[in-house]
C-alpha cells in the first residue's frame, strides 16, 4: 500500500449531504447503511405491534370461556400476529437490517452490489406490509386462516384472504431480491485479498441464507398464486370439491416454509458467532466447521419439510424418511453450540450486554433445538403436533433464538451504527427481565401441550388453566422488559455518550473504521486479516 | 410406569422419556460449562486470553456422538410409531365424520352417534372423513392423532385399555368454533357396548330431497340447524316466508324471506346480513352451487315450515 492516500474529510453517513434533504434523503437513500436503518425502523414497529397483539391473545387465554374478545377476533389476531411476525419481522429481520449494514463492511466493500435494487427491495417490503395491514380493515373482515393459509379452509373462508396472500407474495419478492443482491455482493465485492475463508462468519451465514431466499421463496410465491387463482377463478388445485388435493398445499407451503425457518435462524447464529469471540478475545473455535455447517444446514434444510405433516396421512415411508433427515439436520446446529462454548474456553470474558444476550440466546436455543427433537420423532410428534407444545417450541426458536440474537446484535453494533453508547446496566437489567418473562411465558406451554392443549384455541378445557395463567403473567413481564430495553436503546442512540471506533476491542473490519462509518465506509486503507478473529 | 389408556401410550411415552432425558442432560451440561467458563475466565481473573488451536479429534468426537444419539432417538421414535400404522384386520370399524364444528360417529348399519362409544380391550379402527375443511382427530390420553382431510381416506386405530370418559379434540384449525369441536370418547365393557349399539337409532332424514342433498353436500348444516337451534347462523326452521331484520351497508330494514332473498343469501351473503350476526362468517357459494340448483334449495326450505 502506498502511503500517500489523499485524505478524504470524514463525514458520517448520518450527516452526509446527498441529492435529497430531510426525509427524502432517507426514503430515497441508496446507501446500504441508511437502508438498513429504514428496515430496522419498519421492522421494530411491526415487532412491537405484533408483540402487543400477542399479549392481547394471552389475555384472552388467561381464563377459559370468552374473556376479552370474540372467537372470530381471536382467530383474526393469531393470523395477523403470525403474518406480521413471520413475513414482516423475522424473515427480513437480521438479514435486511444487520446484513445490509454490516455485510459490505465486514467484507471490505463500500456498498452492496446493487444499491438501487436494495432501495427497491425496501419499497417492495413497505408496499407488501401496507397491503398486509390493509387486509385487516376491509369489509369482509380480517383473514382468519393462520399464517399458514391451509387449504381448503383458506380457499373457502369469507374473509380477506386474497389481500393477505398477495401481501405475503409481494413480501416474498423483497426477500428474493435482497438474497440475490447479497449473493452477488459476496461473490463480487470482497476487498482485495479477502478470500471466502478469510471472511468473518456473519457474512458466511448471510451468504447461506441468501441462497435459501433465492431458491425457496419462489415456491411459496407460486403456491400463494395458486391459492389466489383458486379463490378467484375456482381452479381446483387444493379444494377436493373442485378436484384438488389439500395436502398438496401443505407440501408446497412447507417446501418453502421450512427452509424459511433457516432464513430466520442462520443469520442469528452468524450474529452470535461474531459476538462470542469479541467478548472472549479469542479466535473463534472451529472456523471452517461453522462456515460449512451453515451451508450444510441450508442444504439439508430443503429436505425435511415433511416433519410438519406427519399426521396429514403421508405414506409410512415418507414419515420415516423425513424423521431421519430431521434428526440429521440437528447435528450441524449442535456443532455450532459446541463451537461457541469452546470459544469461551480460556478466553478473557467481558460480560457486557451483547455477550449477556448471546448467553441467553444459547440457553434458549438449546431448549428450542432439543424440543425440536421431540417434534422430529414421529411417535412423540403425534402427541404434540398442533398443540401449544409447538407454539412454545417455535417461540423458543424464533423469539428466543432469532429475537434474542437481534437484541444481541443491536447491543453489539449500535455504537457503530449511531456512534453512541447506551446504558450498560439498564441493558443488562432488560436482558434479565426478558429472559425471565420469556421462560415464564413459554415454558408452561410445553407442559400443557404434552397434556393435549391444542393450538389456535380460543377457549380450552379447565385443566389447562393454571398453565395458561402463568403463561400470561410471563407475557406481561416480557412486554415490560421489551419496552424497558427499547427506551434504553433509543436514549442511547440519541443522547448517549460518544462511542469510540472500537468499543469492544473487536477484530473484524467494522471496528477499524470510525463510528459511525462514512458514506463509503473505508476512506483509509485497511488490513485484511487471514483469520478475521485474530486477537493479538 | 406408563398408563394403559391405549396400546400406544407405552411406545410414545418411552420416546418422550428418552429424548427428554438426553436433552436435559445436554441442557444442564452445556449450561453449566458455559457458566463455569464465564466465571472462571472472567476478564478480572483471566486478563489475557489464550488462543487455542482447533483440534480435529475433538471436532470429530462432537460430531460423531450427537450423530449416534440422534440416530438412536430417531429409532426409538420410529419404533413407538410403527404400530400406529398396523391396524389388525378384525378391528371394529367406525366412520368418523368431521364437519365444522361437530364430530359424528357412524357404526356399521348406518347408526350414528355424537359420542364415540367403544368396548374396552378391543381394537377399533377409525375411518376419517371430512365434509368440509381439514380437522384433526386427537385423543390426548390415547396418544392418537391423525388429520381428517377432505377427499382423502385417512385412518387411525387403537385399543382402549381403561374404562371411562376421555376428551376427543379437534387439533387442526378449522375456523370459527375450532376450539369447541370436541366430543366424548366413552370406553365401556363389551356387553354394555353391544346393548348400546343395538339401541342406537339409524339416522333418518329425507335423503332423496334434491334440495336437502345440496344443502348437506355443501356443509350448510354446520352453521344452520333445522330444529330451531341457533348455531353459527340462523336456523332454517320456519325461515321461508318469515319477515326478518337485516343490515344492509349499516342500515337496518325488514325483508321477507323469498326465493330472491335466498338466492342472494347464498351467492352474496354479506350484502344483507341478518341482524345479530357478524358479516364475513358465511362465504359466498358462487361457483360452488349452480344457479339452477338454488330453486331446489328454496323448495327444500319450504318443507321446513310449520304446517
Ligand atoms: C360458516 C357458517 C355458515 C355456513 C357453512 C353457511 N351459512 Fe348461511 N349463514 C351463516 C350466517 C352467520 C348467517 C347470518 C348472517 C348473514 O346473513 O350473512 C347466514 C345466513 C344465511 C341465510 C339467511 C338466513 C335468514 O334467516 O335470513 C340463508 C338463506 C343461508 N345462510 C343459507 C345457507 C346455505 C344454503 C348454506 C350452504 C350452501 C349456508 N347458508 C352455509 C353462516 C353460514
Ligand atoms: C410478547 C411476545 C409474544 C406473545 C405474547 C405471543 C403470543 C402468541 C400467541 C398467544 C399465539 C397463538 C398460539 C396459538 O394458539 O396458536 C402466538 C402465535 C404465533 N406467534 Fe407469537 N407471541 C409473541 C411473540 C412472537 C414473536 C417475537 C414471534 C416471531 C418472531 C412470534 C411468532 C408467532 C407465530 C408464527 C405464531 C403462529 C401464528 C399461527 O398460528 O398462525 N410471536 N403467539
Ligand atoms: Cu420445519
Ligand atoms: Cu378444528
Amino acid at each position: 500500500m502506498s502511503n500517500e492516500v489523499n485524505k478524504i474529510e470524514y463525514v458520517s453517513y448520518l450527516e452526509h449531504q446527498g441529492r435529497f434533504k430531510g426525509l427524502k434523503s432517507w426514503i430515497f437513500a441508496t446507501d446500504h447503511k441508511r437502508i438498513a436503518l429504514l428496515y430496522m425502523y419498519a421492522i421494530a414497529a411491526f415487532f412491537f405491534i405484533g408483540a402487543l397483539l400477542g399479549l392481547l391473545m394471552r389475555f384472552e387465554l388467561i381464563a377459559p370461556g370468552e374473556t376479552i374478545m370474540k372467537a372470530q377476533t381471536y382467530n383474526g389476531l393469531f393470523t395477523v400476529h403470525g403474518v406480521i411476525m413471520i413475513f414482516m419481522v423475522v424473515i427480513p429481520g437480521l438479514s435486511a437490517v444487520f446484513g445490509n449494514f454490516f455485510l459490505p463492511i465486514l467484507i471490505g466493500a463500500k456498498d452492496v452490489a446493487f444499491p438501487r435494487l436494495n432501495l427497491f427491495s425496501w419499497w417492495i417490503f413497505v408496499f407488501g406490509s401496507v397491503l398486509a395491514v390493509a387486509s385487516q380493515f376491509l369489509k369482509s373482515g380480517p383473514p382468519d386462516t393462520g399464517w399458514t393459509f391451509y387449504a381448503p379452509y383458506s380457499t373457502t373462508t369469507g374473509t380477506s384472504v386474497i389481500i393477505a396472500t398477495t401481501a405475503a407474495f409481494i413480501l416474498g419478492f423483497s426477500s428474493i431480491l435482497t438474497g440475490l443482491n447479497f449473493l452477488v455482493t459476496v461473490h463480487q465485492m470482497r476487498a482485495p485479498g479477502m478470500k471466502f475463508f478469510n471472511m468473518p462468519l456473519f457474512p458466511w451465514a448471510i451468504y447461506a441464507t441468501a441462497w435459501i431466499q433465492l431458491l425457496a421463496t419462489p415456491i411459496v410465491g407460486i403456491t400463494l398464486l395458486m391459492l389466489i387463482a383458486e379463490r378467484l377463478f375456482g381452479i381446483g388445485f387444493f379444494d377436493p370439491n373442485l378436484g384438488g388435493d389439500p395436502v398438496l398445499f401443505q407440501h408446497l407451503f412447507w417446501i418453502y416454509s421450512h427452509p424459511a425457518v433457516y432464513i430466520m435462524i442462520l443469520p442469528a447464529m452468524g450474529v452470535i458467532t461474531e459476538i462470542v469471540p469479541t467478548f472472549c478475545q479469542r479466535k473463534v473455535y472451529g472456523y471452517k466447521a461453522i462456515a460449512l455447517s451453515s451451508l450444510a444446514i441450508a442444504g439439508v434444510g430443503f429436505l425435511v419439510w415433511g416433519h410438519h405433516m406427519y399426521t396429514s396421512g403421508m405414506s409410512e415411508n415418507a414419515r420415516w424418511f423425513f424423521s431421519l433427515l430431521t434428526f440429521i439436520v440437528a447435528v450441524p446446529s449442535a456443532i455450532k453450540v459446541f463451537n461457541w462454548i469452546s470459544t469461551m474456553y480460556k478466553g478473557s470474558i467481558d460480560l457486557k450486554p451483547p455477550f449477556l444476550f448471546a448467553l441467553a440466546f444459547i440457553f434458549l436455543f438449546i431448549i428450542g433445538g432439543t424440543t425440536g427433537l421431540i417434534l422430529g420423532s414421529v411417535a412423540t410428534n403425534i402427541q404434540v403436533h398442533d398443540t401449544s407444545f409447538i407454539v412454545a417450541h417455535f417461540h423458543y426458536i424464533i423469539f428466543g433464538g432469532m429475537g434474542f440474537a437481534f437484541f444481541a446484535a443491536i447491543h453489539y453494533w449500535l455504537p457503530k451504527m449511531y456512534g453512541r453508547l447506551y446504558n450498560f446496566r439498564r441493558a443488562n437489567i432488560a436482558c434479565i427481565i426478558m429472559f425471565i418473562g420469556f421462560n415464564t411465558l413459554y415454558f408452561p406451554q410445553f407442559v400443557i401441550g404434552i397434556q393435549g392443549m391444542p393450538r389456535r384455541y380460543f377457549d380450552y378445557l379447565p385443566q389447562f388453566q393454571t398453565g395458561h395463567m402463568i403463561s400470561t403473567i410471563g407475557g406481561v413481564i416480557l412486554i415490560f422488559g421489551l419496552f424497558y430495553m427499547l427506551i434504553n436503546l433509543i436514549k442511547g442512540a440519541r443522547k448517549g455518550p460518544k462511542a469510540p471506533a472500537n468499543p469492544w476491542n473487536g477484530s473484524t473490519l467494522e471496528w477499524q473504521i470510525p463510528s459511525p462509518p462514512s458514506l463509503e465506509n473505508f476512506d483509509e486503507p485497511f488490513e485484511v486479516k487471514a483469520n478475521p478473529y485474530d486477537y493479538k | 410406569m406408563f398408563s394403559n389408556a391405549s396400546n400406544f401410550v407405552h411406545g410414545v411415552d418411552k420416546a418422550f422419556l428418552i429424548i427428554f432425558g438426553i436433552s436435559l442432560f445436554f441442557l444442564i451440561l452445556l449450561t453449566t460449562i458455559m457458566i463455569v467458563f464465564v466465571v472462571k475466565y472472567n476478564k478480572k481473573r483471566h486478563p489475557k486470553a489464550v488462543q487455542i488451536k482447533d483440534s480435529s479429534l475433538l471436532e470429530f468426537t462432537w460430531t460423531a456422538i450427537p450423530m449416534i444419539l440422534v440416530l438412536f432417538m430417531f429409532y426409538v421414535g420410529w419404533e413407538g410409531f410403527l404400530p400406529m400404522r398396523q391396524a389388525p384386520a378384525d378391528a371394529l370399524n367406525v366412520k368418523v365424520i368431521g364437519r365444522m364444528w361437530k364430530w359424528t360417529f357412524e357404526y356399521p348399519g348406518k347408526k350414528q352417534s355424537d359420542t364415540l362409544v367403544l368396548p374396552i380391550n378391543k381394537a377399533a379402527r377409525m375411518e376419517l372423513f371430512s365434509k368440509d375443511v381439514i380437522h384433526g382427530f386427537f385423543i390426548p390420553t390415547f396418544r392418537v392423532k391423525e388429520d381428517v382431510v377432505p377427499g382423502k381416506k385417512n385412518y387411525t386405530w387403537f385399543i382402549p385399555g381403561e374404562l371411562g370418559d376421555f376428551d376427543l379434540l379437534c387439533s387442526a384449525y378449522c375456523g370459527l368454533s375450532h376450539s369447541y369441536m370436541s366430543a366424548v370418547v366413552r370406553i365401556v365393557p363389551e356387553d354394555v357396548f353391544t346393548k348400546w349399539l343395538a339401541k342406537l337409532p339409524v339416522s333418518k332424514v329425507d335423503e332423496n330431497n334434491e334440495g336437502y342433498k345440496l344443502v348437506e353436500k355443501n356443509g350448510c348444516f354446520s352453521c344452520h340447524s333445522i330444529d330451531g337451534a341457533k348455531l353459527v347462523g340462523p336456523t332454517f326452521k320456519d325461515m321461508y316466508g318469515s319477515s326478518i331484520d337485516v343490515m344492509t351497508n349499516g342500515t337496518r330494514h325488514k325483508i321477507t324471506v323469498d326465493d330472491e332473498y335466498i338466492k342472494n343469501s347464498i351467492l352474496d351473503p354479506n350484502k344483507d346480513v341478518v341482524d345479530g350476526y357478524a358479516p364475513g362468517i358465511m362465504k359466498s357459494y358462487t361457483g360452488l352451487i349452480k344457479d339452477k340448483d338454488i330453486p331446489k334449495i328454496s323448495e327444500y326450505f319450504k318443507t321446513l315450515k310449520a304446517k
